[in-house]
């Protein structure tokens, strides 16, 4: 009876081996290979200023002198918005001229651009799965350029992939009203210095 | 024309260039803007008009884009942030 029974279970082993090695195998080398250490990049203290250096090129090289100057003097770039009725999500807006700010790495702020109402926030990243050099996140300035060139290429098709949020969310609404003030006084001053530029 | 990526870390980086020309060279970039936008890209050209304002045609399909364009630029498409 007991030889019976070794006999069995040996046959029994010996058939379940032949579907179960293969998958043992394999799992034994998944999780050598988890366990394996990869050496990550050398860390490049330069390389992240050097992106920069470039993104920002490439933005100024691409918007308009007054936006360049913007986001060089004030850290944010302003496009005007062109949908009849305000963004997708808010039709409060109601015909009235709006407008976004472009913050690097920041939601895009809608506003009306006559009484400075803030009308959402809208956030937006451009995450690069591939991963080179370890991270997903553009430059700073290279963020910019690609929501500048969503909005003033396709504002509804960006709006819609953004999260809509109502302001105040991430950005201080008390902040973004500086910074609308901010950029009112630095159209004052360009447009006395063209004046002066004109007269003398 | 050049193509630009945009790429986090570095900056942009020159993935192909060629002049429409030529038909290889054609060949080449339809090939290369189908894989980029097969990877997940959006694909943007900047334009200015005769004002001097500036803006971006968010191309689609290679024949999108303008003959004369210098440069196209790939960039990750967008996505819904926190």
């Amino acid at each position: 009876m007991l030889l019976a029974l070794i006999a069995t279970a040996l046959v029994a082993v010996a058939l379940l081996s032949e579907e179960l090695g293969p998958r043992i195998s394999r799992a034994w080398r998944r999780h050598r290979a988890r366990r394996r250490h990869v050496a990550p990049l050398p860390y490049d203290p330069g390389r992240e200023r050097r992106a920069e250096q470039r993104a920002r090129m490439l933005l100024r090289s691409c918007v308009n002198d007054e936006e360049w100057a913007m986001y060089r003097d004030l850290g944010f770039i302003r496009v005007w918005g062109t949908q009849p009725d305000g963004p997708e999500s808010d039709r409060s807006a109601g015909g009235a001229a709006y407008a976004y700010l472009i913050y690097p790495h920041r939601p895009i702020v809608a506003y009306l651009a006559q009484t400075h109402r803030l009308l959402a926030e809208y956030c937006v990243t451009f995450p690069d799965e591939s991963r080179p050099y370890g991270e997903a996140q553009l430059p700073d300035s290279d963020d910019v350029l690609a929501k500048w060139m969503a909005l003033t290429g396709d504002e509804r098709r960006l709006i819609e992939s953004a999260n809509m949020h109502l302001p105040g969310r991430e950005l201080d609404p008390a902040r973004v009203r500086r910074d609308l003030w901010r950029l009112s006084q630095w159209e004052r001053a360009r447009l006395r210095d063209a004046e002066h530029s004109q007269a003398s | 024309m050049r193509f630009l990526r945009m790429k986090p870390g570095h900056g942009e980086v020159l993935i192909a260039e060629g002049e429409l020309d030529r038909g290889e060279d054609e060949q080449r970039l339809v090939r290369e803007f189908r894989r980029q936008l097969d990877a997940g890209l959006w694909a943007a050209v900047p334009t200015a008009d005769a004002s001097g304002r500036r803006q971006a045609q968010m191309v689609r399909a290679f024949s999108d884009i303008p003959r004369d364009a210098e440069r196209v630029i790939f960039f990750p498409r967008a996505a819904g942030g926190r």
